[in-house]
């Protein structure tokens, strides 16, 4: 979807701040570009809508030299969520929203619906929010609004810079919960910049790993924590590489769709009644979005062996602890 | 004490007297001030928008702006007359350039608010320059726009009865003709009358700024009026 081919890019004072980036972000993925502070993650977002221009090799979009687009157009079909959100103050909350398609030339009543719509995804509920002003608003509703705005025109592409950057770790988690889930919603082409490896690897796919304007690995995130290629990535990963890969791995990748006899007990013990009390404690269900960790730490919990999965309130299948650890020696 | 008692009643008879002539002069006292701001309005936030954009032009235009203002107005008339005739023309042309200076600034200060970040926002959303300046620039600044229209018209109001030494009539005809026959029960009656004018614009403008302040969510104490507009605003919608 967005092919960067030997792409440069020095500024006028010099700084070579993209220097020689190869790789493709692939249709419907959400990709990660992740690196320390400076290495040139936000020149490279720009350098996709054209808010940077690069002073050597191409960017391609859906196959199109960028500089062949006009560059306002190639805009209004990329949803952006800058650096530091960057709201209207001076408009109100459904205006912010609205700026896309109304740039667009969408009617007045195809704008209202398509805000009122977003504002209740990203959980602001339109009659309280809608006319309120940003600076009424806490640090992650006003994120919130800025991606809401971002998403508004149906982009076939997202460039999310460190959407998440300035919250609180509790506000984070919970926006990055979330919009785990609207991803899966809107199924776009998501451009997710980041410096935090425990981010990018929650919200990534196929994370890219860059260092002073290169691009040092580009892989998936269990791939990454397996075999990271050079000392930098290995220091940049971390060493809690087991845990990591834990969070990453998701219910579902190991799961069983069905339930064994073995533990229809367990099954039926949660349908009977929602708080059953197994030896340790009650028994939780989980999501196949789940991460494995948390499926491990609530079978710790209630002291059994299996848990069931549950989607839209239905039992789909069971995960065991003993799925995960194999899996995990398998990587490791 | 006496003699303070019967100047004011000497005032207050002057004023029922010739209640009808004060209100013909303050009605085109006022036409001459509204006439001067329909027509340096547009030039002057024209300019301090055209300067936004070009920093070097900037510092050219407000020293010009601010000489215009240190002209005195028997000047401008002296120049004016033999090309404008007298009564109203030249009077409002003078007029017009003294209103440039606070607009002209407070236009281009105001443009300069819009937070950088929304700049950028803005740009990486898909809106062309012009897009930029009427969605994003133009209403962060048109609440500093208002304080400076405010500012001028207070010029205005006190320099439009200037007009009244050339023919434009106005206020400042009962001053001048206080002034010769030595009525100072004329001179002082005109001049509250003239204050009362600048005060109520001034007011009136306040409350149009406030008003677009909150419209942009910022804090504000609201004046009396604005509260009451406040009200009515959210009655109707
Ligand atoms: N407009 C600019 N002019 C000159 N240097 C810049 C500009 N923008 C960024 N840089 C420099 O380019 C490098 C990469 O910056 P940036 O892409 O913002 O990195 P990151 O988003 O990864 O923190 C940094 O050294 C930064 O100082
Ligand atoms: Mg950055």
């Amino acid at each position: 979807m967005i092919r960067f081919d030997n792409v440069h890019k020095r500024y006028s004072d010099g700084t070579h701040a993209v220097d020689g980036l190869d790789f493709e972000v692939e249709e419907g993925t959400t990709t990660v570009l992740v690196g320390p502070s400076g290495c040139g993650k936000t020149t490279t977002m720009k350098l996709v809508n054209r808010l940077e221009e690069p002073t050597d090799g191409t960017v391609y979009y859906d196959g199109t030299d960028v500089e062949a687009l006009e560059a306002t157009e190639l805009r209004r079909r990329i949803g952006y969520v800058i650096q530091d959100i960057g709201l209207f103050d001076h408009m109100t909350v459904g205006e912010n929203v609205a700026t896309v398609p109304e740039l667009k030339g969408w009617d007045a009543d195809r704008t209202d619906e398509r805000v009122d719509e977003l504002l209740d995804l990203m959980g602001l509920p339109p009659g309280e929010y809608r006319e309120r002003h940003p600076s009424d608003l806490s640090g992650g509703q006003r994120q919130r609004v800025g991606v809401a705005r971002a998403l508004a025109a149906g982009p076939d592409v997202m460039l999310m810079d460190e959407p998440f950057g300035a919250l609180d770790p509790i506000t984070r988690e919970e926006l990055q919960d979330e919009f785990i889930d609207i991803q899966r919603e809107i199924d776009t082409t998501i451009l997710f910049v980041t410096h935090d490896i425990n981010e990018a690897l929650k919200m990534g796919d196929r994370i890219a790993i860059m260092r002073d304007g290169k691009l040092v690995q580009y892989d998936t995130p269990t791939a990454l924590l397996d075999e990271p290629k050079t000392k930098f990535v290995e220091e940049f990963v971390g060493p809690d590489r087991t845990l990591k890969r834990l969070r990453v791995l998701r219910v579902e990748e190991v799961m069983r769709p069905e339930v064994p006899d073995e533990y229809a007990d367990i099954v039926d013990a949660f349908q009977g009644n929602d708080a059953v009390v197994a030896d340790g404690g009650e028994i939780v269900p989980v999501a196949p979005t789940d991460s494995a960790q948390v499926a491990l730490s609530r079978c710790i919990q209630a002291g059994v062996e299996a848990l069931p999965v549950v989607e839209d309130s239905t039992v789909v299948g069971v995960v065991t602890e003993s799925a995960i650890r194999n899996r995990q020696s398998e990587g490791a | 004490m006496l003699a303070a008692v019967s100047f004011l009643g000497e005032l207050l008879s002057f004023a029922a007297e010739n209640a009808g002539r004060l209100a013909r002069l303050s009605y085109e006292h006022v036409a001459i001030t509204l006439w001067t701001l329909a027509i340096a309005l547009p030039v002057a936030v024209s300019l301090g928008v055209v300067i936004s954009y070009y920093e070097r032009a900037a510092t050219v235009v407000l020293w010009v702006a601010g000489v215009l203002m240190t002209i005195p107005a028997i000047a401008f008339f002296g120049v004016l007359v033999p090309v404008l005739g007298i009564g109203n023309p030249p009077t409002i042309a003078a007029l017009v350039a003294y209103a440039q200076l606070p607009v002209i600034r407070n236009t281009y200060i105001g443009l300069t608010q819009a937070d950088d970040a929304a700049i950028e926002a803005g740009t990486g959303l898909g809106m062309t320059r012009l897009e930029r300046l009427r969605r994003v620039r133009l209403p962060v600044a048109l609440p500093v726009v208002m304080a400076g229209i405010r500012n001028a018209v207070v010029i205005l109001v006190g320099l439009a009865a200037i007009g009244a030494f050339i023919g434009a009539g106005g206020l400042g005809d009962f001053i001048f003709y206080g002034i010769s026959a030595g009525d100072t029960a004329m001179i002082v009656v005109t001049t509250v009358a003239l204050s009362a004018l600048a005060l109520a614009f001034d007011y009136a403008f306040g409350v149009i700024e406030q008003w677009l302040r909150l419209r942009n969510g910022e804090e504000v104490d609201r004046a009396v009026l604005t509260r009451t507009l406040a009200a009515v605003h959210a009655r109707l919608s």
